[in-house]
């Protein structure tokens, strides 16, 4: 395989993995204990869920470490377990990926509020994310996503821990928003534009979004990635907004409306997508014969 | 008067140095303390709630507001208490069990003490059973359970099983709220109410607990 920067760089268009949370639960983890519980009781569960994304035709396949930053784990109470939980994920990505994917790092957020709005000293929350993603990159991945971020200040802190802990790794950068009367913002205030900038000036090499949003605001997310950065854009949406059905929430944008709508973001050269919330293998299948079908544009250089 | 407009505006403008100045001034003045609450303090977070509805503010604002909030309480609390303003009732809150996201339920509690309630506030992931617990000890009539993760919403439903195989649904109501859910949501749970801002929730609490 050729470097995963390369790749995301010249194309075509990489198809990412879909949600670990709820597959985990089908498999039987218990409703709210953390998905990363699972690669200590449950490893079998977490290689497993791996393996049918890239059978479906993920060509990435993301660690169960979303909320495995040492303060996340403490907040959940097997803050004990950060080495293990981490590098044990990496193991058992790889085992699923079978060599027919790229491991990628996932980091979330920490779960607390950054000073001054939250009691998290900034210098904690960079700690954290540079144990954790010393433990990731020690333990073999191809490159670092940090995910489903909602405070620029703590996504920047991340890029640069990623950065420090892991200079060769690629750090792609999302961020989740929401629509509002003016436009695409994070709950803590943060523009697209204003994110596409300070993450690629923190370090990171690919800049977009997971999380928050079905495929239809992503596309218009990916756009505005697009006009304001030079860097390869990945989205990652959920499948649809939950909705409710005889009292449970459940996410109705199909396998085959989704893959339909991804034909945009290709068009619109976006270098990675995947699944978020509610995303399935039958999703990613879908996603990986459409790309495969439609190939992308040429994309703009990186460089001047 | 317009002590208590400069009051709000300072809340709404998160200056929680000027917050307190302000409501020490206004007690100084011998402004009524529940004036001073009503028409200053939560006047102030009335307008942050609207704005933060629609997105012409953020979270940064929000969290600024409610700790000047906390700045004008804290002198004018046990005032409030000495009026026999302070305790209207008790209310349980809780994030529910496996969702560690508490910023919109600290905001629920801040404006619940704001309008005279002694809250009991249990955290986040918190188990049914602690929340049944604590309303019974604490003889609270309400509970309040927040949630911003799908899968963490359906725990709510074990509170209401959980009260109504104990038979205390007919003393203990619950109200249900977080980013996720909806007053449809809410009703397939079996909850007494949802609540979708911290700032109606103190309204929907009133009710619930039969507070004039």
């Amino acid at each position: 395989m050729e470097p995963f920067l390369t790749r995301l760089r010249s194309g075509p268009t990489l198809v990412g993995d879909g949600a670990t949370g709820t597959l985990l639960m089908e498999r039987g983890l218990p409703p709210g204990r953390p998905p990363e519980e699972a690669t200590l009781t449950h490893p079998e569960w977490v290689a497993e869920v791996a393996r049918r994304y890239v059978e479906a035709g993920a060509e990435v396949a993301e660690t169960n470490t979303f909320g495995a930053s040492p303060l996340k784990l403490a907040l959940a109470g097997i803050g004990e377990e950060v080495e293990r939980v981490n590098r044990d994920a990496v193991r058992l990505a790889r085992e699923g990926a079978g060599g027919k994917a790229y491991v990628v790092a996932s980091c979330g957020p920490c779960g607390r509020l950054l000073e001054p709005y939250g009691d998290a000293p900034p210098a904690a929350v960079h700690a954290g994310f540079l144990v954790q993603v010393g433990i990731l990159a020690t333990a073999g991945v191809d490159a670092v996503f940090i995910e489903t971020m909602t405070d620029l200040e703590e996504a920047k802190l991340a890029v640069r821990a990623a950065r420090e802990a892991a200079p060769a790794l690629p750090v792609a950068a999302m961020m989740t928003f929401e629509k509002t009367p003016r436009g695409f913002y994070t709950i803590m205030g943060d523009s697209v534009a204003d994110a596409a900038a300070a993450l690629e000036e923190a370090g990171a090499d690919a800049v977009g979004s997971n999380c928050g949003n079905g495929i239809g605001e992503m596309v218009e997310i990916a756009r505005e990635f697009r006009r304001h950065s030079a860097l390869p854009v990945v989205i990652q949406p959920n499948a649809g907004l939950p909705r409710l059905c005889d009292g449970h929430l459940i996410y109705d944008e199909s396998p085959e409306s989704m893959a339909d709508r991804a034909r945009e973001l290709v068009a619109i050269g976006v270098a990675l997508i995947g699944g978020c919330c509610g995303t399935t293998p039958d999703h990613i299948r879908a996603l990986r014969s459409r790309i495969q079908r439609h190939a992308p544009p040429p994309r703009r250089p990186s460089g001047p | 008067m317009t002590l208590l407009g400069d009051l709000a505006e300072a809340l709404i403008g998160g200056d929680h140095r000027r917050v307190e100045a302000l409501t020490l001034e206004a007690i100084d003045a011998s402004l009524p303390p529940r004036a001073i609450l009503d028409d200053g303090l939560l006047a102030g977070m009335k307008v942050v709630g609207e704005r933060f509805r629609v997105r012409d503010i953020f979270l940064p604002e929000v969290l600024m507001a409610a700790r000047a909030m906390h700045a004008g309480m804290d002198p004018l609390a046990p005032l409030l208490a000495a009026e026999g303003v302070a305790s209207v009732g008790k209310v349980v809150l809780g994030t529910v069990r496996g969702d560690l996201h508490d910023i919109g339920k600290n905001l629920v509690g801040i404006m619940l003490r704001g309008a005279g309630f002694e809250v009991v506030d249990l955290g986040f992931d918190v188990a049914p059973e602690a929340l049944v617990r604590a309303a019974v000890e604490h003889g609270a009539p309400v509970i309040g359970m927040s949630a911003l993760l799908t899968t963490t919403m359906p725990a709510m439903r074990e509170v209401v099983d959980r009260l109504r195989d104990e038979k205390l649904d007919g003393t203990i109501r619950t109200v249900v709220g977080g980013a996720p859910l909806s007053a449809e949501y809410a009703r397939s749970l079996g909850a007494d109410a949802y609540a979708p801002d911290a700032y109606s929730a103190v309204d929907v609490v009133k009710r619930l607990a039969g507070v004039p």
